[in-house]
């Protein structure tokens, strides 16, 4: 009996010869070196172009000026880190020199999967970082990880506009008070436009930032070392402003309370928000995307009470597992990334502030240009984001707080409704974590 | 007769709405991967680019080893497809021929099996895996999605056995053909389309998995492509479009090839082809 498909045996032949050659040809991953050579793989999560560059560049560097070490430079992903990660260090396969944000670091370092580099920092390099970005990956009594680069929150305007309205155009030393923010928010709507976009598809972060300006903790840490949520008048004073320009004023569209920052650009570059606040690094797409002869400025946070001008932040850190068998080793190349010049390019590279105060006074981070110099005068007030060692905040955010702030920020539910869900519902999670 | 030919334009016009929303993704991929970055981020976006460019490609490649990746991804898919297809075949043969409760048993155990969440699984395989020295290696990676698509290859292959009247392999049997023969030359082709269909479920499912591959694949030199599309998307979600775009279409387009190239045997009349002669 003739086939009736025989295209499908020769396919199936082929694929066949396919299988083989896969045998053949994909073993397992590369062993180690004969020469006694030592090898780290530094995962980096760099993802702009220029960023994956500088880093490819130093870690070709360092390999250059290092053959006793040699590093492998591992592409990562932001979008998928903390899975990755888990199930490595799990596996006991983690890679050695690991790339993160200072908010995932906290299980990890409590958990032992990372190493506790107090002891192996080189002086130069912990004086080199001021004290309250140490804190951001300090959990316990140990440091997990070196914050290098950070990311304030700015608001980014259409300056024609705002010369326009008539409002006073705010400066690095001279931000706008809350109040100022929502009465220009006001003064810019009409005509098709509002004064502001808030994109808060996540607005727990972005409120619990901002609210360091006026005094809110969210999260208080008692005698006993517990934490537990509060919501008292400091903390509500953000999440109200930004409630009444949405709900009371309009002047914040309330479409956007659903998107990511990204997704407002169009009607940012369209005259449809003549402000939205976005993380530093956005000024990166704003550059590329906005429109030849688009005139866009950048502003700095609201203010709080006294002048506060506190922020936190969760900066990118490198950090080292525990499992690798060549801390010092690893220890020194994060030096190495680091030193002045290069985190400089780590820095521009992704359109970020370094942490380190010799690298921010760079005169490439002091240029108006592209709002280099606004951002570069923030430094100093930017402090640890208020949730960064508080155990039991992922799940306190995504099952409690999340969608009590995007009521809330809708007008679905009152101020005293997000203030027992916050509080009520928050202290039992985090009580779970705390016995 | 009017009634009929109304409904029959009703037909059309649903059939068209369906493809028109099946096929909105994908021309929107190719406009966005065309695109230049000024003309993603506008209020009125246009169907087509305005001004065409190859850049977002350019950059891709440039930043990305794609060819590699999707070179990885091929060999992935290709051989899980035809391993879970030469496993489930003989399986499914029994399961839909030999009809007993064990057989019963196994079907809802298959079915079950299906529920599982891949987070459940990831780490007692990562750690198998390691024994075997199989992380960072695609042999690894085809082990686990031939045993992730075997399950369901199985439940599929099973009805297309149960389809094939079993009164041809009786015939067969009568003009004194062996069981073996029977099976190779009476119900192996008349199975073929099923096969093949088979075959392509497992090739698209191990194209585009992405949380086996994120997990037990480290190296550059090893990862497929939907581990390097994200490479392409930052903290907190911002991506680089253009780029993401072209290398997206690029990951579409060897399964679109596919499934043109073999889909009028998936379509083809398996049964009415075995009844005509």
């Amino acid at each position: 009996m003739v086939s009736p498909y025989p295209r499908l045996s020769r396919c199936a032949a082929a694929i066949g010869a396919a299988l083989a050659l896969l045998a053949a040809g994909c073993s397992g991953g590369g062993g180690a070196s004969d020469d006694g050579r030592i090898t780290l793989r530094f995962q980096s999560l760099a993802w702009q172009q220029d960023s994956v560059a500088a880093n490819k560049q130093l870690v070709a560097e360092w390999n250059r000026t290092h053959p006793d070490v040699r590093v492998e430079y591992v592409q990562g992903s932001w979008d998928s880190v903390h899975d990755q990660l888990l199930t490595s260090f799990e596996g006991g396969e983690a890679p050695d020199i690991i790339h993160d944000a200072s908010d995932d670091l906290a299980d990890f370092a409590y958990g032992g999967d990372l190493a506790e580099l107090g002891g192996l920092l080189p002086a130069t390099l912990r004086d080199a970082i001021p004290g309250a970005s140490w804190q951001t990956t300090t959990f316990g009594k140990g440091v997990y990880g070196v914050p290098f680069l950070q990311e304030p929150r700015m608001i980014i305007a259409n300056r024609a506009l705002l010369v326009k309205s008539g409002v006073r155009i705010p400066t690095a030393d001279t931000p706008w008070t809350w109040e100022e923010f929502q009465q220009s928010a006001k003064k810019l709507t009409g005509n098709g436009t509002y004064g502001v976009a808030w994109p808060l598809k996540e607005p727990v972060s972005s409120t619990l930032n901002l609210s360091l300006s006026t005094g809110g903790q969210i999260f208080q840490r008692g005698a006993d070392g517990k934490v537990t949520v509060r919501f008292d008048a400091a903390d509500q004073a953000v999440p109200r402003a930004i409630h009444d320009m949405v709900d009371t004023d309009h002047s914040a569209a309330r479409t956007t309370l659903g998107m990511g920052g990204s997704d407002t650009l169009p009607g940012f570059f369209g005259g449809k928000y003549a402000m939205v606040p976005l993380g530093f690094s956005y000024r990166q797409q704003i550059q590329q995307q906005a429109p030849k002869g688009f005139d866009w400025i950048v502003l700095p946070a609201p203010m709080g009470p006294d002048g506060n001008r506190a922020q936190g932040v969760s900066p990118q850190t490198l950090s080292v597992s525990e499992d690798c068998a060549h801390k010092k080793e690893a220890v020194r190349f994060i030096d190495f990334l680091l030193r002045t010049d290069n985190v400089v390019r780590l820095a521009k590279g992704d359109w970020m502030l370094p942490t380190a105060t010799a690298a921010l006074r760079d005169p490439a981070l002091h240029t108006d240009r592209n709002g280099w110099s606004t951002g570069t005068a923030l430094a100093p007030y930017l402090r640890s984001a208020p949730a960064q060692s508080v155990r039991g905040y992922p799940e306190w955010k995504d099952k409690v707080a999340t969608p009590a702030f995007q009521e809330y920020y809708s007008g679905a539910i009152g101020l005293d409704e997000l203030r027992h869900r916050l509080v009520t519902d928050g202290n039992r999670v985090l009580a779970r974590y705390q016995r | 007769m009017i009634k009929r030919r109304a409904g029959r334009t009703g037909q059309y016009l649903a059939l068209v709405g369906y493809l028109v929303f099946l096929g909105f993704p994908l021309l929107w991929l190719v406009s966005t991967a065309f695109k230049p970055p000024r003309e993603l981020a506008t209020l009125h976006p246009t169907w087509w680019p305005k001004h065409p460019t190859l850049d977002n490609f350019r950059q891709a490649f440039d930043e990305q080893p794609l060819l590699h990746a999707a070179l990885n991804s091929l060999l992935v898919a290709l051989s899980s497809a035809v391993i879970a297809v030469l496993l489930a075949t003989p399986m499914a043969y029994v399961m839909a021929r030999h009809r007993s409760r064990l057989s019963r048993a196994a079907t809802g155990w298959v079915v079950v099996s299906q529920a599982f969440p891949f987070v459940l699984v990831i780490i007692p395989l990562f750690l198998i895996l390691k024994r075997l020295h199989l992380i960072n290696a695609l042999p690894g990676l085809v082990m686990v999605y031939v045993v992730w698509t075997l399950p369901f290859a199985l439940w599929m292959l099973t009805g297309y056995v149960r389809a094939v009247p079993r009164e041809l392999e009786e015939a067969a049997a009568v003009d004194g053909a062996g069981r073996l023969r029977t099976l190779v030359s009476i119900t192996a082709p008349l199975l073929a389309p099923g096969i093949v269909a088979t075959g392509l479920f497992a090739f698209i499912t191990a194209w585009n998995e992405f949380f086996f591959a994120l997990v037990l694949l480290k190296t550059p030199e090893k990862q497929t492509m939907p581990i390097i599309l994200t490479h392409f998307i930052g903290a907190e979600g911002v991506a680089d479009l253009g780029p993401l775009a072209a290398a997206a279409l690029l990951a579409t387009l060897p399964s679109l090839l596919l499934f043109a190239l073999i889909q009028r045997r998936i379509a083809g009349g398996m049964v009415a082809g075995a009844v005509k002669g």
